[in-house]
């Protein structure tokens, strides 16, 4: 079996005859990178598989950042008149706490799970845009980057999350924080666009024969609708960062009240954008715990195509909600009375959804194995976080809950007990696919346990906090002014600052937990199939090969995987495996594809996404920098412009070794 | 797409059959387009009364959905990118309109 | 962009897409609809703001329709001009695909120009980008389009020069019609500009 990296002469002749390019004529300004195992290789790489890895590594690390400053914070309330941190240090840390964990985490880290599982799950080679998915990785990357420099640069972005303005103008912000902040979220924001349109293409056009829609995995419809999420919500925010910097930039007066300019502008479109953006952080969990629910219960899904269509209900309807984060801003009843009916009924496809998990657990054959546990660990957390948003879309009870801890409880709750322990969830789930190993039980179960628990003392208290009053987004709190008895809040940010704590102890354990597994020689590597898996991922080697699939697979079935391994047996009723995973990848690789063209590495993607930081800082420092990154994205623009996506034969650097037997890379036959 | 046989011309079926129009009729369509605009042009200088907004509001659709049915080809096209492009259109309709509702933006005048 | 992953197997006669529509169309039509939502932010912020003029001139004191017609019209035939080379790039004539490329950036120009000249005007009589919120949300709104058409003369000169030196990856017609759409989409954007920004005065 050929696996063609590079495209055989004869293919090249055939390929480019028509545009008239002799296959000798190198196209581009560079020579292609060839394969390599070295750490190059990763700089250049198209693979969905490995972008999906270096969004995860990435990712993590800024978990890991972003939790730094969450125990900050947690430190500076632990006792009264925290000193810590100064009020403006304060600022800074929950205004980078919240950006770090929803940009540079949250968002990420399904990023990972969407370019690794995609592919994989609809049967695909890789995505249908490599080098565009690449380009997303590095603006990502870069974005994130050059955000955090500023606490290097003069102090970080303290405007809140939220960053309203005008309260973010230089008035009252005069750092260069928020200038960082604008920029590198627009940085981000491409990464996400792109990625939205490269996704939306691959699950449409990319789906191997037979896997209809309503065939899909409910991960990758979660990931469907999330890009359209993304795709939708990101210029609007693009709108509101461009309006803002032009005010810090260029004294535009759009958010100056003097001038006449009304500070609700900045309010709805950040909101019509954050509405949409906290479905964009909580549907793929849903769709993780979607997939290893059934797989931990032995049954499928119950009411899969209402799993799938309320989240795209969701979706629509996420579309009409924005204003209740903005009930105490004098809306008027109108709107209020509207957008409060909006939000109730919003909860309706949720409830949906927690209605058919539990009913898919109903009579199952349950095993309580880690990424069970977090799964179910998501159903019962979202559903607090849930019910508490509720309260809020009552509208005269929000007036008393917002801008309190409560609201903090609320988005904690559905944020780290959702979006988080879905997220771990699939880490547990997917590391032996991704990895060989599989990450140890044991550990798995502390790590879970300590997480659950130091969640639950963090942020439960803030219900109790947040309804006596305390304001979010306070720097200190005096003994004095505490109260008495149960509802001393004393008392209670000492509870949320321990269990602060105990939730750190968990995180590390699951790092502990990876370096054991991947160190220790006891563990052995993982079978094919360690959970007895359902979806297309599970039927690829262990870890995938490049090209994911010997044979494209052909799908008759929801749970394609499964039916291949069980059939009912037609007198009895009784269903029996009839195959092991060995063997069905096995006979999927019996007749490999005879020619595989997978897209060739690039070094323009990291080159292009590298000029944004730099036009970035010289708008923030020196306009002549800006015009040298200008200069830098135009001129490699047009070398991406100039290179094909897949490269001819001798357009390799270094040059291809010899002729025939270089062209092509024989496989040994996987098993 | 860059496929092999793509390259070679194979796969070009999506195109012949997908062109609605010759370029007679696309410069027919320039001067319908040239007409409107100059209608639009008049409520300038004539006085539309109650029709002024109206009017205006109806050209501009008309002239929006000629550019994309037959320039853009949406109307002999496959309907997924009509409707993948309308959803953008419509949902911005809807959510700016919206917003500009809770600034009683439409309330302001006649 | 005419990037894809090649996955097909060894029957090289059947369409390589589930849908069996190009990749790279598809894309554009999303990113399309995507930019729909970034001018109607930027459009909206404008309506909003028209009306709040606390210094300098108000709009219907400042704009030239006569002149603004010119342009819109100018910008307009650009549109013919591009489709007639698609459907040229169609018929692979690349000597007319070449010709109608260079008219619709020249007429690109022609308008990107007179919107320079209109800025430097509005300038002059009083109106700067921070003048009031009415200037701000004008020169936002109309240069954020007046960059979309730079952008748009550049891709369509780099293509033109691709054409030429058959430098083009991919099929040329289809990249010359992705081109097209975004060309198309600039101008409705305008067409909507023009009457919503120029036409009704505040
Ligand atoms: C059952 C569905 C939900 C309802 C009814 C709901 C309702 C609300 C309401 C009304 C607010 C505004 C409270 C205020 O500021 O006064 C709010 C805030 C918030 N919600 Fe939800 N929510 C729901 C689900 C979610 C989900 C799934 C997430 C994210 C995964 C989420 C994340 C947030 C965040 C981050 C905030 C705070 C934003 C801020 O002010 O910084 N909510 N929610
Ligand atoms: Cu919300």
């Amino acid at each position: 079996m050929a696996i063609i990296e590079r495209p055989s002469a004869e293919i090249a002749v055939a390929g480019a005859a028509p545009s008239g390019v002799k296959p000798s004529e190198a196209l581009g300004v560079f020579k292609r990178p060839a394969a390599s195992t070295s750490w190059k290789d990763w700089l250049v790489t198209v693979d969905h598989k490995k972008l999906g890895i270096m969004y995860g590594v990435a990712a993590f690390f800024f978990f890991i950042v972003g939790g730094v400053e969450a125990l900050l914070i947690r430190l500076q309330l632990a006792g009264p008149e925290g000193k810590i941190l100064s009020a403006d240090q304060y600022n800074q840390m929950f205004t980078m706490h919240a950006t770090t964990m929803v940009f540079l985490f949250v968002m990420p880290m399904v990023s990972a799970f969407a370019n690794y599982f995609v592919p994989l799950q609809i049967g695909a080679r890789d995505v249908a845009f490599p080098r565009i998915n690449a380009f997303g990785f590095w603006c990502w990357l870069f974005g994130g980057i050059f955000l955090n420099t500023s606490w290097f640069l003069g102090g970080a972005a303290d405007g809140g999350w939220f960053m309203y303005a005008p309260n973010s103008s230089t008035l009252f912000s005069p750092s260069h924080g928020i200038d960082f902040w604008v920029l590198g979220l627009q940085i981000t924001g491409i990464a996400s666009l792109t990625g939205a349109i490269n996704l939306i293409v691959t699950v449409l056009n990319m789906r191997a024969p037979g896997m209809k829609l309503m065939r899909m995995p409910i991960f990758t419809w979660m990931t469907l609708v999330v890009q359209f999420l993304l795709l939708f919500a990101m210029p609007v925010i693009t709108v509101a960062l461009f309006l803002l910097s032009f005010q810090r930039s260029f004294d535009a007066t759009f958010f100056d009240v003097a001038a006449g300019a009304d500070p609700l502008l900045w309010q709805h479109l950040c909101w019509i954008f954050g509405h949409p953006e906290v479905y964009i952080l909580i549907l793929p969990s849903f769709g993780i715990v979607s997939e290893i629910i059934p797989v931990f219960s032995k049954k499928p899904l119950f009411g899969y195509p209402i799993v799938a269509m309320s989240g795209a209900a969701i979706g629509f309807v996420g579309w009409g909600v924005w204003a209740h984060h903005m009930f105490a801003s004098g809306l008027g009843p109108v709107s209020v009375a509207v957008f409060s009916m909006a939000t109730m009924a919003i909860a309706v496809p949720t409830g949906v959804k927690i209605v058919n998990w539990i009913m898919t657990m109903w009579g199952g054959k349950l095993s309580f194995t880690v990424p069970m546990l977090f799964a179910i660990g998501l159903v019962v957390q979202f559903t607090i976080g849930g019910l508490s948003g509720v309260t809020h879309s009552v509208a005269p009870s929000d007036t008393q809950q917002t801008d309190t801890y409560y609201i903090v409880a609320h988005f904690h709750y559905v944020l780290f007990g959702g979006a988080i322990f879905g997220l771990f969830a699939g880490f547990y789930y997917w590391w032996p696919k991704i990895f060989r190993k599989q990450l140890s039980e044991s550990l798995g179960k502390w790590n879970f346990w300590l997480m659950v628990i130091g969640m639950n003392m963090t942020f439960g208290p803030m219900h109790i906090l947040g309804l006596q009053g305390q304001p979010r987004r306070m720097q200190v709190w005096t003994e004095a002014r505490a109260g008495e008895g149960f509802f001393n809040i004393g008392f209670w940010n000492r509870i949320a600052s321990l269990g602060s704590f105990i939730l750190a102890v968990g995180v590390l354990l699951f790092i502990i937990n990876i370096i054991y597994t991947h160190k220790s020689k006891k563990v052995a590597i993982a079978p094919l199939d360690p959970w007895d898996a359902r979806s297309l991922e599970w039927m690829t080697a262990n870890p995938p090969v490049e090209h994911n699939f010997d044979s494209i697979p052909t799908v008759n079935n929801l749970d394609e995987f499964f039916h291949r391994k069980y059939a009912e047996d037609p007198n009895t009723h009784e269903v029996r495996q009839v195959a092991t995973a060995e063997e069905v990848l096995a006979e999927l690789n019996a007749h490999p594809d005879e020619h595989i063209h997978m897209p060739s590495r690039s070094y323009w993607p990291i080159l292009v996404s590298l000029s944004l930081p730099i036009i970035c800082y010289g708008l923030i420092y020196n306009r002549l920098l800006m015009g040298v990154g200008a200069a830098f994205l135009l001129l490699t623009m047009f070398g991406w412009a100039m290179e094909p996506s897949t490269a001819p034969d001798d357009d390799f650097d270094p040059p291809a070794p010899g002729e025939g037997g270089g062209h092509t890379k024989e496989l040994a036959p996987l098993g | 797409m860059s496929t092999v046989t793509e390259h070679a011309g194979h796969t070009d079926h999506s195109h012949d059959e997908s062109h609605g129009a010759s370029d007679k009729q696309y410069v027919v369509i320039a001067l319908i387009l040239a007409a409107l605009t100059a209608i639009e042009v008049s409520t300038y200088y004539v006085d539309f009364g109650p029709l002024f907004m109206p009017t205006l509001f109806v050209l501009m659709a008309v002239k929006f959905v000629i550019v994309v049915s037959y320039f853009m080809h949406l109307k002999f096209d496959n309907k997924l990118f009509s409707y993948l492009f309308y959803t953008g259109l419509i949902l911005a309709i809807a959510v700016y309109c919206g917003a500009l509702a809770t600034f009683k933006f439409f309330l302001q005048k006649g | 962009m005419a990037d894809t992953a090649l996955a097909h197997g060894a029957d090289h006669g059947a369409p390589h897409t589930t849908t069996g529509l190009s990749n790279n169309k598809l894309g554009m039509w999303i990113f399309l609809g995507s930019e729909c939502l970034l001018f109607g932010g930027l459009i909206s912020t404008y309506m909003l703001y028209k009306g709040r003029v606390s210094a300098g001139p108000q709009p219907d004191q400042i704009y030239d329709i006569p002149f603004t017609s010119v342009s819109s019209f100018v910008l307009l035939m650009s549109s013919l001009t591009m489709v007639l080379a698609v459907s040229a790039a169609h018929r692979r004539d690349d000597r007319n695909t070449n010709l109608w490329l260079t008219v619709t950036a020249l007429l690109g120009a022609t308008f990107v120009g007179g919107q320079v000249y209109e800025f430097t005007a509005f300038y002059r009589e009083g109106l700067g980008f921070t003048t009031s919120l009415f200037g701000s949300s004008f020169y936002t709104l109309t240069g954020f389009h007046g960059v979309h058409v730079t952008v748009g003369i550049i891709m369509l000169m780099a293509l033109v020069g691709m054409v030429r030196r058959n430098r083009i990856p991919g099929s040329k017609a289809e990249t010359v019609e992705l081109i097209g759409l975004y060309w198309h989409f600039v101008d409705i954007v305008w067409i909507v500009i023009f009457t919503l920004v120029y036409l009704i005065p505040s």
